[in-house]
């Protein structure tokens, strides 16, 4: 379907997955590229959801390609998918409440200290993961006090912060965000949408499912548009007006063919 | 999952923002206040306050002693305890387990066939696959821990009666009992099994609080999901953390042993609450991913430290029973009020 020139970072062909006789994923296709926020939007049922999980490793398509920087993939687990340089930010800030913020920086991935201490005695560098976090922190001017406070302690919106850090530290070529604001007020979906503007920047493509056309609107530089579980149109917000957008995410109308 | 690759892009210079932490008495005060072990500390101290202007006797070196020898056999328990209810998770079946570890032991070395040392590992081992099958029952067939270990509390009592035939073991070798010895440390005995206790608390204290398997229980508790989705193989955690807490429950079933120097059949049947008792007063969460194994020692030492000052006041046992029942109420109440302040 792409004509472009550019590889995509992640290009999705032909994904079919079925449950008994419901056909959650119909053939989806889906392209990434570098330096791009896209927007996933659908209604609910669209196969959205399961298109992101399909791309993430959290399912595995029965039929369909994936291609991570031109090269075949496939994933056996989200595992899989985060050793390949995708990692996912959770709507329901997924982070261990009682833990620090270093800790969950570092969760599953925790640094040693060097020599017997860490080789035998398995003794963590807290100095180490509490300097580098807080470099990561620092690069995507999330300001916090302390970084051995305890998560629970912090905003939601400073939580989906400390999220996106992690997701931001240790991604290689995608961050998938999904619904990143919905358990949030206005004021922190704003911060949590100039945190993803600051990830874009850097050169992380960021894949956005959401649900909020504002936030849409406000941050996509593409919108991918999932209906009856493929993609019907791949569209510019510059293009479309967020009625418009709508309509074609129902089904009112059509887009016009792919302007790539 | 490599544990040494940094992340792209750190850089090593923090900014001081981050990483200041506050210093000095005050701040360090402060600090520990906010640990969920400064309300066991101070309950403790004022607990010993308390009983000391009561009785000239509760504070001398022999009685702290003594009571350090009679909560040894619960406090260990409670540790295996804790980890499993820092898992979310709770064991009904820990005392009857260790009581059958207990019987195991001291029936294989009295009966002279095997070396009172591989009767120990043997009643160690008991108790460990006992901690595994609950591990596995709650794992892999996703049983609630609160019904296995209620299951596995009368297997475990009813094993260990059919085991013994309802007698209690006499004439252990002395290797079964050499924990109950003491040697002197200035005026005061002390025994080899609380020497063993304290260090197998500050084991599991630094595991953890500095190890990622300590970090991965605490993120277990908190949320399952959360800790499965960062990469933690959860099910072998889980079923990893129960098999431990078998292991503790073993060695607290040495410790029983040596203490009463016989096999006793009907031993442990108050620990199953008692253990949960200490951990609660310790200042655990029963929710998951909070609390501290030395919150949990202090908890045990409360229970302690009010039984046997009671005792020295010549209160009766159904009355420190009694007290101690009123103690847990107000410790969770105490938790949770603290904590709706917070939030």
């Amino acid at each position: 379907m792409t004509t472009s020139t550019s590889t995509p970072v992640l290009q999705a062909r032909g994904l079919v997955k079925r449950y008994g006789h419901v056909t959650a994923l119909d053939g989806a296709d889906f392209d990434l590229y570098a330096g791009e926020v896209l927007a996933v939007i659908g209604d609910n049922g669209a196969g959205k959801s399961s298109l992101i999980k399909a791309l993430t490793g959290a399912l595995q398509p029965d039929e369909g390609t994936l291609h991570l920087d031109g090269n075949p993939v496939r994933f056996h687990g989200p595992l899989d998918a985060r050793r390949h340089g995708i990692e996912t930010v959770y709507q329901d800030l997924a982070v261990a409440a009682s833990l620090d913020i270093a800790s969950n920086m570092f969760l599953g991935r925790e640094v040693r200290r060097r020599g017997p201490l860490g080789s035998v005695f398995r003794m963590l560098d807290k100095k180490r993961m509490r300097e580098e976090s807080a470099a990561h922190m620092a690069d995507l001017k999330i300001g916090l006090r302390s970084l051995t406070q305890s998560v629970e302690t912090l905003s939601g919106g400073q939580r989906q912060g400390v999220a996106v850090a992690r997701a931001v530290a240790w991604a290689r070529h995608v961050v998938v965000m999904d619904e990143p604001t919905a358990a949030l007020g206005v004021k922190e979906s704003g911060q949590v949408l100039d945190l993803i503007r600051r990830v874009r920047d850097r050169g992380l493509p960021v894949v956005l499912i959401s649900h909020n056309m504002p936030h849409v609107f406000e941050i996509a530089d593409r919108i991918h548009v999932q209906r009856l579980g493929r993609r019907v149109a791949q569209i510019s917000p510059r293009d479309y007006g967020m009625s418009d957008v709508v309509s074609i995410m129902t089904g009112a109308r059509e887009a016009d063919p792919v302007p790539e | 999952m490599s544990t040494t690759a940094a992340p792209p892009n750190a850089s090593p210079p923090a900014r001081n923002a981050h990483t200041a932490e506050p210093t000095g008495a005050t701040a360090a005060l402060r600090r520990f206040a906010a640990t969920p072990t400064a309300g066991p500390a101070v309950a403790l101290l004022v607990a010993g306050l308390f009983f000391t202007l009561q009785s000239d006797r509760f504070l001398s070196g022999g009685n702290l002693a003594l009571v350090i020898q009679q909560v040894m056999v619960v406090g260990t328990l409670a540790l295996g305890q804790t980890l499993i209810i820092l898992t979310a998770g709770i064991d009904l079946s820990c005392g009857a387990i260790m009581a059958f570890g207990g019987i195991v032991m001291a029936k294989l070395a009295a009966d002279g066939t095997l070396p009172p040392l591989v009767a120990i590992a043997a009643g160690i081992g008991v108790c460990t696959l006992f901690g595994a099958a609950n591990g596995a029952l709650v794992t892999f067939v996703r049983l609630p821990p609160f019904i296995v270990t209620l299951g596995m509390l009368n297997i475990a009592f009813a094993l260990t009666h059919i085991y013994s035939d309802e007698q209690t073991v006499t004439d252990l070798p002395g290797a079964l009992t050499w924990l109950g010895e003491t040697f002197p440390m200035g005026r005061t005995d002390i025994s080899y099994g609380s020497v063993l206790t304290i260090a197998l608390f500050l084991f599991f204290a630094y595991v953890l609080g500095q190890t990622a398997w300590g970090k991965h229980v605490y993120a277990l508790g908190n949320s399952p999901e959360v800790a499965r989705l960062t990469g933690i193989r959860t099910t072998r955690l889980r079923l990893a953390v129960f098999t431990v807490a078998g292991f503790i429950y073993g060695i607290a079933a040495l410790l029983l042993v040596s203490r009463t120097g016989v096999g006793d059949p009907k031993a442990g049947q108050t620990d199953n609450l008692d253990s949960i008792t200490a951990v609660v007063l310790g200042g655990t969460s029963l929710f998951g991913g909070r609390g501290l194994v030395l919150g949990t020692l202090l908890g045990a030492l409360i229970v302690g430290v009010f039984r046997n000052g009671l005792q020295l006041m010549g209160v009766g046992s159904i009355y420190q029973t009694l007290i101690t029942g009123g103690l847990v109420i107000i410790a969770v109440t105490v938790d949770q009020i603290s904590r709706r302040r917070t939030r």
